[in-house]
């Protein structure tokens, strides 16, 4: 009796709709994505139960670290045609007796993230290249009253785009004299409505809660 | 392809050639690659975006002359946000001209058992309208869109004249997780009028006797 042979081969597993499948998901991921942009200082966000997102553009985040740094952020990331930074930017520059070149508002304009560089200082913040050596001048906005650059940074801000919206970041620990302090330079330039940025938590209250 | 090819070849040519093998290529690195790749956008990619909460306050009054609009003090509740998570409130008003016997602060705390319960209390009827409201759309009764819930809910609130008036003051050392804790609970308690003022110096005085701080050591402290 002839002996049956097994096959020897190893089993062979087709991968192309694998493939097929990843390729799908990856190129799903990479249009989606909007990359995380590194904070200068660490935030966590208080929670609450609001479920209005974040509006995308249109917006200045202040953003107050738990040391009391403030920073800023102009409508978030690369600006849209409009190119709203480099214009606050120059604005602030005529306003301090500043000239910032071109090269130097196009690298205001590519900063991902929030800015606490005092006005004098930032011409050699954008000079470097490197994010360390970069996050060596966030030292924060200057708000007293004797310097108050936010304020000038909020005037420019409105005056290059009235549409801004202002969005408040800060830690939860962060002291109330800080937020109490912003928020009267925001009055003070008649903003009066502020979009609280916060995590989401579901609370809710029932009926019989209340008829107790 | 190739076997098309290989179809193509049989006709035109008359002798048979070795059946070719349609080239098999090793995808496993390719696999490996997207892998790391899918691996990479998952993490980096923020995929739930933060929520905001939008506060409105009074703007400030520039002309000296105008005077604060007055509201009723049986409705009024003063809540101040003190140090070390604290959180005072009392009812009514306090005249600037009483500072020698103030009223006592009663304490309460962030939880749902704490200021909830005060607030609640306070604002039974309109909770409870807001409530029933949620209620019937929920479970089908009422048919309309999110939008005109929220208008709806709005309009509820607007109304209401029977809630409290709730003043929300912040000590100097209270923190901003604070705040935004005691205007979510406004949120979820459903109170329509709420608004966020600055401390008095008697208001500080009060918070001060409450949580037991000498004024020297806070004013030193700052």
């Amino acid at each position: 009796m002839p002996k049956i042979k097994l096959p020897t081969k190893s089993p062979h597993i087709d991968m192309t709709p694998m493939v097929d499948l990843f390729s799908v998901v990856l190129i799903f991921l990479m249009l989606t994505t909007t990359m995380r942009q590194p904070e200068p200082a660490p935030v966590d966000t208080p929670f609450s139960i609001s479920e209005k997102p974040t509006p995308d553009f249109n917006k200045m985040t202040f953003l107050l670290s738990k040391d009391g740094k403030v920073f800023m952020n102009f409508d978030n990331g690369p600006d849209t045609l409009l190119k709203y930074r480099p214009k606050i930017l120059v604005e602030m520059g005529k306003r301090y007796g500043i000239d910032f070149t071109e090269a130097e508002q196009r690298e205001f304009e590519k900063y991902p993230s929030s800015m606490g560089v005092p006005i004098e200082k930032m011409k050699d913040f954008l000079a470097l290249k490197d994010a360390k050596s970069r996050n060596a001048f966030q030292t924060g906005i200057p708000i007293d009253s004797a310097d108050n650059q936010l304020a000038m940074w909020i005037l420019y801000a409105r005056k290059v785009n009235p549409n801004i919206q202002a969005c408040i970041k800060g830690d939860s620990k962060t002291s109330f004299n800080v937020v109490d302090k912003v928020l009267d330079i925001l009055q003070d330039y008649n903003v009066n409505r502020f979009n609280l940025i916060t995590s989401l938590e579901a609370a809710k209250i029932n009926l019989d809660e209340i008829q107790q | 392809m190739a076997e098309i090819i290989q179809e193509e070849s049989a006709k035109a040519g008359g002798h048979k050639r070795p059946k070719k093998r349609v080239p098999h290529i090793d995808m496993t690195p390719m696999v490996d690659l997207m892998c790391l790749l899918i691996i990479f956008f998952m993490l980096t990619t923020a995929f739930s975006k933060a929520k905001v909460m939008e506060i409105i306050l009074p703007e400030k009054i520039q002309d000296p002359n105008q005077e604060a609009p007055k509201i009723s003090a049986s409705r009024t509740l003063n809540i101040i946000l003190g140090p070390d998570n604290k959180l005072y409130w009392y009812p009514g008003t306090v005249k600037e001209e009483d500072f020698k016997n103030l009223p006592p602060l009663f304490e309460t705390n962030y939880s749902p058992t704490g200021v909830r319960q005060l607030l609640l209390e306070r604002n039974r009827t309109l909770a409870r309208k807001i409530a029933e409201f949620n209620q019937e759309v929920v479970s089908g009764k009422i048919r309309i869109s999110q939008d005109s819930v929220q208008k709806s809910i709005s309009q509820l609130k607007k109304i209401d004249d029977t809630g409290p008036i709730v003043l929300i003051k912040a000590y100097k050392d209270a923190n901003y997780g604070n705040f935004v804790d005691i205007l979510d609970e406004m949120n979820i308690c459903g109170i329509a009028r709420y608004t966020f003022m600055k401390i008095a110096w008697y208001e500080v005085k009060m918070v001060e006797t409450a949580a037991g701080i000498t004024p020297t050591a806070s004013t030193s402290a700052k």
